[in-house]
C-alpha cells in the first residue's frame, strides 16, 4: 500500500490545531477501530492509515520535519499492539461472550425465525440437530495436574460444572465432557463442553513430560561427605540419598517419583554457601587450597 | 498467565487503582487463585482495548458499559454465525448449492 498525505488521510487542512486533529482522529478511529469492526478487512486497513497519520501529525516535532520535507510518510505505520478480536472470536472469548444475564441460546431461535420467514413450510418443525460443543479454559494448580483433583468451573448465569482433573493432564490438553454443551434442537443430542486446561507454574517444581524436575540447595558439607535429606515430592516427601563428593549440577534420578508413578523425579544439586561469609571456612580453605589445588576450568582453554 | 502487577507494566497508561475498579465493575474479568489475579491473554488484550476506548477515544465511565456490552454480543453473534457457517459446510452439496445460489442473489 503507498503511504498516504496524512493530512489527506485525515482530511484535515495543513494549518489545522493539535485539537482539531485529535477530534477527527478520535471520530475516525471510533468508526474504524478494527475491535470494534471484527472481520472487517477495510476497515482494519483503513485504521492502520489513520492511526499512522495521526502518530505522525500528533507528535510536534515530526509534524514540523514532515511540513519542512525532511521525513516522509513512509515508514510511519507501527503494527497493533494487541488485538482483541483475535481472542474474543476464539475459545477463550466465551467468558466475555457469556456476559452476565445473557445466556447464549442454542440454534433453536434461528431456525424458529427461518420458519416464521418462510410461513413455516421447511418440514413442519422436525428438524433434528446435536447442540453445539462449548469451550471453555480452566486453571488447575500444578500439583491437582500431577495428582489429579475435583474442580468446579463456573459457566455462565451462575452455573457450575464439576471437572474431574485427571493425574497427569498437560497444559493445554483439552477435557471432554459430553453432553455439557449446548443443548441439541428438536430432540438432538446435547452437545460436548470443551475444557482446555491450563497449568499454573509451581514454586519449585517443574514438569517434563511425565518426569518432575527440581533444584535441591544443599550444603557444602552434604555435597563433600553426602548426606541423607529430606526432599518434597508432588505425592509427598522422600529421603534422598546424596553420595560423598557430588558436584553442584549433579542430577540425581528418583525412579517413579515422576508423573502417575510413569516418569521419574529428576533432582538437580545445587550448592550454597553459608549465607553470610564465614571467616574460619574462607582461611581453612586458602590453607587447603595450596596443598590441593586443581582446575576445573582445564576444559574450557581454547 | 499474567500476575497484576506484570498486566500493569504490560499495559500502558494503566494504574493500580483503575485496574482495580475494573475488575469490581467486571470490565475485564480476571481469574481469582487465593487473593492474587490471573489474566489471560484476552484480559491483557481487552484492558489494551478498554484504555484506548477510555484515554484516547474519550469514551467516559457512564458510556463505557454500552459499549462492551454491545461488543460482547457483536463477537457473541459472530461466535454463533460462525457455528452455522460450520453446520452448513457439513450439509450435502446440493443443499449447500441451493443455499449459495440463495446468498448470491
Amino acid at each position: 500500500m503507498v503511504a498516504r498525505n496524512p493530512y489527506e488521510v485525515l482530511g484535515v487542512k495543513k494549518d489545522a490545531t493539535e485539537e482539531e486533529i485529535r477530534r477527527v482522529y478520535r471520530d475516525l478511529a471510533k468508526r474504524y477501530h478494527p475491535d470494534l469492526n471484527p472481520g472487517n478487512k477495510q476497515a482494519e486497513a483503513r485504521f492502520k492509515e489513520i492511526a499512522a497519520a495521526y502518530d505522525l501529525l500528533s507528535d510536534k516535532e515530526k509534524r514540523a520535519r514532515y511540513d519542512r520535507g525532511e521525513i516522509d510518510e513512509s515508514g510511519a505505520e507501527r503494527p497493533r499492539a494487541y488485538s482483541y478480536q483475535d481472542f474474543a472470536g476464539a475459545a477463550p472469548g466465551a467468558k466475555y461472550r457469556s456476559a452476565e444475564g445473557m445466556e447464549p441460546e442454542d440454534l433453536e431461535d434461528l431456525f424458529a425465525f427461518f420458519n416464521r420467514e418462510q410461513g413455516g413450510r421447511a418440514g413442519g418443525g422436525s428438524f433434528r440437530m446435536r447442540g453445539a460443543a462449548r469451550h471453555y479454559a480452566l486453571t488447575v494448580d500444578f500439583l491437582d495436574a500431577v495428582n489429579g483433583a475435583r474442580q468446579r468451573l463456573e459457566l455462565a448465569a451462575g452455573k457450575s460444572l464439576e471437572v474431574s482433573i485427571p493425574p497427569g493432564v498437560r497444559d493445554g490438553q483439552v477435557l471432554r465432557l459430553a453432553g455439557q454443551g449446548d443443548p441439541g434442537i428438536g430432540g438432538g443430542a446435547a452437545g460436548d463442553a470443551l475444557i482446555e486446561i491450563h497449568v499454573a507454574p509451581h514454586p519449585f517444581f517443574r514438569r517434563d513430560g511425565d518426569d518432575i524436575r527440581l533444584d535441591l540447595p544443599v550444603t557444602l558439607a552434604e555435597a563433600t561427605q553426602g548426606a541423607k535429606v529430606t526432599v518434597p515430592m508432588p505425592a509427598g516427601a522422600v529421603t534422598l540419598t546424596i553420595p560423598p563428593g557430588s558436584n553442584s549440577g549433579t542430577i540425581l534420578r528418583l525412579r517413579g517419583k515422576g508423573v502417575g508413578g510413569r516418569g521419574d523425579a529428576l533432582v538437580t544439586l545445587k550448592l550454597v554457601l553459608p549465607e553470610k561469609p564465614d571467616s574460619e571456612l574462607s582461611a581453612f580453605l586458602k590453607q587447603w587450597e595450596a596443598k590441593h589445588p586443581y582446575d576445573p576450568r582445564k576444559g574450557l582453554s581454547a | 498467565m499474567i500476575a497484576f502487577e506484570a498486566v500493569l507494566r504490560e499495559v500502558k497508561g494503566l494504574d493500580a487503582a483503575e485496574l482495580e475498579r475494573w475488575i469490581a465493575i467486571r470490565w475485564v474479568r480476571p481469574e481469582r487463585r487465593g487473593e492474587a489475579y490471573l489474566f489471560h491473554e484476552i484480559d491483557v488484550a481487552r484492558l489494551h482495548l478498554i484504555v484506548e476506548l477510555r484515554h484516547e477515544l474519550m469514551i467516559d465511565d457512564e458510556a463505557m458499559p454500552v459499549v462492551l456490552n454491545l461488543l460482547d454480543q457483536i463477537y457473541a453473534l459472530r461466535h454463533r454465525l460462525n457455528t452455522v457457517a460450520q453446520v452448513i459446510e457439513s450439509l450435502p452439496p446440493d443443499i449447500k448449492d441451493t443455499l449459495r445460489a440463495y446468498f448470491e442473489t
